[in-house]
């Protein structure tokens, strides 16, 4: 079949904007010399805000502090029920108080290598800058940080690092940051700084010759079509895990905002970069919603088997030892369980694949604990895992203290998202991407910990300067809601909305959902081929057809109506799809969360192809029906070493 | 039928909107014993619109505990039977076949119905910005290691700083107090030294933002606490309350 798209070498559109200079000083510098908006000024600007997760709320608490005045606006009835509050391990800081030899260098390094050197450096180095502050600025909120008996903060490790730097608060590290930035912002709304707009879903971006000068919104409540005009738009909304439809984020998490943007001209970088965590609760059936993750710290003191015989149906206590293959420990006898994500979620697929995965799906792969309960007792067991066991317990109603675990691989973050520069600006002047929503630093594969610092760093420590700088080289006229593009985007959000409830088929929002997850699973997930990613989009066109034609929502558009916000966000997941598929097909290579299987070393590992793919692909949307135009901004390292990754 | 699959006749809360009247109805549906509370309404809703009928409005996000979203009161029990669960936590296999379940909404006058089983718990975002918060701004910090605070005292603070602001507190409660939720981020921030230059005018506007809001008061009633999903002690009403006397000496 052929795949049509342009492609625009060292590409003049996307210009990154990376200060010139030595590594180390480029943010300093960057910081010295851009221009600054006085308070005086600063107060007749409208910057809107949406989203507020971590880098949303970060973002509006801090410039509405600087003297902006800030819109939020977000889906949830509160900024607090933002996806970040799930997030449970940790954030990286370089703070080295372990004095075991960490540096901003090092955190710098091992996000690039984690990466599969598919990032840009100047970002990732000032990334690592700012992680120190982050931490600084949650503990002055009031965030309780885990610490220890002489009252000093508290670290663990993650995976990917030799050094002790992830901070956290138990299990509910995303929690407290987030309600840490939300009392930032809440201060903000009584100081009359900031609108908290809250169950405003926005569905356009408008732009007004080329800038982005605001966005039309949908008022959950009323189903009313609002618009709100600003000097500058944050998208900052977030991943697009929930392509899958099953995934451990959270059921509201789209890609709405970021992918009307994108048809508004903001190019989207990597679609294809998702990181796939091994450590799931599997689904127990149709039915099944949503997944849950637990921690991968389990791997530690679990033993990843399955049946050596394919569809062997008998209790796993009734295997006897030479009748199970420990595939991790055989396959990579020196990590053995503790291999990185990808590889350990990929090697679970394979052992299903060959009908030797157990449960009644047949989908997972027993992470048994006797050995260690035998070697450590229960009461160490449980002292290291006890709420985890807990919470598998809750889920599965099956006791991992007497039977293993299973477990499955799932959806758990996006590294791709818009494309943006150095400033965090899209290639839409005046639209900026923060957090997840943008194409990120991690490159193509995510290292733990390393979300919540960058959503907080780009909320917090670079956007006040960046923005600042855009707002004072640009003579930005004030713009009415009155304005015809604003007119224009109300009319076209309304037919559409007219146009989904008006189908009257057959198929739901959720069967639509699930058969589209099916096949982006299947096909652009832990491992993809050209001919199954050639198959994937003609399914993907498939479906896309079938939804405009044969989907069944019930209720009003003038009020609450959630299937009615699903099916949106539904039809805009099913055209990201297909993009992600084109991504991952012309992507000859391995990277990080990327494994195509034609590319592989004799050992099975990802193998770079770095003379040719070496770049981050942004792809520019021209029209409906009309080809994609694919440009390419060249990855340069001056910095580091490009190496390949082992774990045998 | 296996018997890994129980048939439920349900009565749920219908209320089109936040001005008209709302009734129970009934309605049916059978569901696996592993599904989770959340998704036995989903079945629920994926059978309703097939039907051509409206389906149920319901809060859920994270459905893991976290958010705060959902917000059922199940058999007259806010979040449900299970204990420090949400009820996205809970799961089917604690019912059984042919029960009748009630699911109705959160209600409290603080927190209008907006749609059958979804309210407007903005009045604690209300509550919040009236002084849950330290003023600090970004940038202004000082090395975080700078302020030492003891283990057992940090983790009595995030004992308190776990609360997801789900309303189960109100719900429960025979006055409808939002004194647990406010009690809470108060004690939150009296325990850690961040807190103490502005804990007077905390706790005094948010108390009087807790009552301008027309929660009722606290009688030490005790409910909040059993259905609190998180646990968080009564203490924290307590702690609240000392907080406040003092803060007019
Ligand atoms: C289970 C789990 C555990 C995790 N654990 C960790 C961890 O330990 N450490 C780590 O570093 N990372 C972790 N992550 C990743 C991390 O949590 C996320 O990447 C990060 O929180 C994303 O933050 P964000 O601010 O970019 O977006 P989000 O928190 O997803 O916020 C998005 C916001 O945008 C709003 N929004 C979306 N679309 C629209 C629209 N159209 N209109 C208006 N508003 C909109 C939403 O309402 C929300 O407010 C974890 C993720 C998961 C799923
Ligand atoms: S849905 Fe998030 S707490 Fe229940």
């Amino acid at each position: 079949m052929s795949i049509n798209f342009k492609t625009v070498e060292n590409s003049s559109r996307l210009d990154a904007k990376a200060p010139s200079g030595p590594l180390e000083s480029k943010w300093k510098n960057h910081k010295k010399d851009v221009k600054l908006v006085s308070p005086a000024n600063k107060r007749k600007h409208t910057i809107i805000v949406v989203g507020t997760g971590l880098a949303g709320a970060s973002a509006a608490a801090t410039l509405a502090e600087l003297g902006y005045n800030v819109k939020a606006l977000t889906i949830h009835d509160s900024p607090r029920r933002a996806h970040s509050i799930a997030a449970q391990g940790g954030i990286n800081a370089a703070k080295n108080y372990q004095n075991d030899g960490d540096t901003i260098h090092r955190l710098f390094y091992d996000t690039i290598k984690g990466g599969d050197y598919r990032a840009r450096e100047a970002n990732v180095h000032r990334l690592a800058e700012e992680s120190v502050n982050i931490i600084d600025q949650a503990v002055a909120q009031g965030v309780p940080f885990g610490r220890e008996y002489g009252g000093v903060l508290s670290n663990r490790s993650f995976g990917g690092a030799q050094v002790s730097r992830t901070f956290y608060a138990k299990g509910q590290t995303g929690q407290q940051l987030l309600l840490g930035a939300y009392s930032a912002m809440m201060r903000m709304v009584d100081a009359g700084k900031i609108e908290l707009l809250t169950r405003r879903e926005m569905l356009d971006l408008v732009t007004v010759d080329g800038v982005a000068r605001g966005v039309v919104a949908r008022n959950l409540e009323t189903g009313e079509i609002e618009k709100y005009a600003g000097s500058a738009v944050l998208l900052c909304t977030g991943g697009y895990g929930n392509v899958y439809y099953l995934s451990t984020n959270a059921k509201n998490s789209n890609v709405t905002a970021a992918w009307r943007a994108h048809k508004k001209g903001a190019f989207f970088g990597n679609p294809c970069y998702v990181q796939i965590h091994p450590t799931c609760i599997p689904q127990s059936g149709d039915y099944q919603s949503k997944l849950t993750l637990m921690s991968e710290s389990l791997r530690n003191d679990g033993r990843v088997w399955v049946p050596k015989k394919e569809g062997d149906t008998r209790k796993p206590v009734q295997i006897p030892e030479d009748e199970r293959d420990y595939f991790l420990e055989r396959k990579y006898p020196s990590f053995g369980n503790l291999v990185p994500r990808d590889v350990a979620s990929r090697n679970a697929k394979y052992a299903c694949d060959e009908g030797r995965g157990v449960g009644a799906t047949g989908k997972a792969v027993y992470l048994d604990f006797a050995d260690s309960i035998k070697r450590l007792g229960q009461k160490t067991i449980e002292d290291r895992y006890g709420n985890l066991f807990e919470m598998y317990e809750r889920i599965t109603g099956d006791n991992p203290y007497e039977t293993p675990m299973r477990i499955y691989p799932a959806v758990h973050y996006t590294m791709g998202g818009l494309w943006v520069d150095y400033n965090l600006m899209t290639t839409v002047p005046g639209c900026f991407a923060l957090g997840e929503a943008n194409f990120s630093d991690h490159g193509a594969n995510r290292l733990g910990a390393s979300a919540l610092m960058q959503g907080l760093a780009d909320g917090y420590f670079v956007i006040p300067y960046t923005l600042g700088d855009y707002i004072a080289n640009n003579s930005l006229k004030p713009v009415s809601t009155d304005h015809d593009a604003f007119k224009a985007s109300v009319v076209e959000q309304e037919e559409r909305i007219n146009k989904l409830l008006n189908i009257n088929g057959n198929k739901t929002t959720l069967e639509f959902h699930r058969e589209l997850g099916a096949v982006v699973w299947d096909n652009i997930g832990m491992s993809r081929t050209k001919e199954g990613l050639e198959e994937a989009i003609v399914k993907i066109r498939a479906i896309k057809e079938e939804f405009w034609t044969n989907l069944k929502l019930t209720g009003e558009k003038n009020t609450f109506n959630k299937y009615l916000e699903f099916a949106g966000r539904v039809a805009d997941f099913i055209e990201l799809a297909e993009l992600m598929a084109m991504d991952a097909w012309h992507r000859n290579e391995s990277c990080g969360g990327h494994f195509r299987e034609e590319y592989q070393t004799p050992d099975g590992e990802a193998l770079r192809n770095d003379d040719e793919f070496a770049y981050a692909a942004a792809w520019e949307f021209a029209g409906e029906g009309k080809e994609y135009t694919m440009h390419k901004e060249n990855l340069v390292f001056e910095n580091v070493k490009l190496s390949q990754r082992s774990y045998k | 039928m296996s018997k890994e699959t129980i048939r439920l006749k349900l009565k749920v809360w219908r209320q089109e909107g936040p001005k008209v009247k709302g009734e129970l109805k009934n309605y049916e549906v059978e569901i696996s014993t592993h599904a989770s509370f959340l998704e036995m309404l989903d079945v629920l809703n994926e059978d309703l619109i097939h039907k051509g009928e409206r389906p149920v409005e319901f809060e859920h996000d994270c459905r893991e505990g976290i958010c705060g979203s959902c917000s059922l009161v199940v058999n007259g029990m806010a979040h449900g039977p299970q204990a420090n669960t949400a009820v996205c936590q809970l799961h089917m296999r604690h019912f059984k076949d042919g029960e009748t379940i009630t699911i109705e909404p959160w209600r409290a006058s603080a927190f209008p119905i907006v749609k059958d089983l979804v309210v407007d718990r903005s009045a604690f975002d209300r509550i919040i910005s009236a002084g849950g918060f330290i003023s600090v701004n970004t940038g202004s910090a000082t090395d975080a290691n700078s302020i030492l605070i003891g283990k057992d005292l940090a983790d009595h603070a995030f004992d308190y700083a776990t609360c997801i602001g789900c309303g189960a507190c109100v719900a429960a409660c025979p006055n409808a107090s939002a004194s647990l939720f406010t009690g809470a981020k108060i004690s939150q921030l009296a325990l850690l030294p961040q807190g103490d230059p502005e804990r007077k005018r905390r706790v005094q506007s948010m108390v009087n933002q807790m009552d301008v809001e027309g929660f009722g008061d606290c009688s030490n009633h005790g409910e909040c606490e059993a259905v609190c999903p998180k646990g968080i002690s009564i203490s924290a009403i307590a702690m609240m309350r000392r907080e406040y006397v003092k803060s007019y000496f």
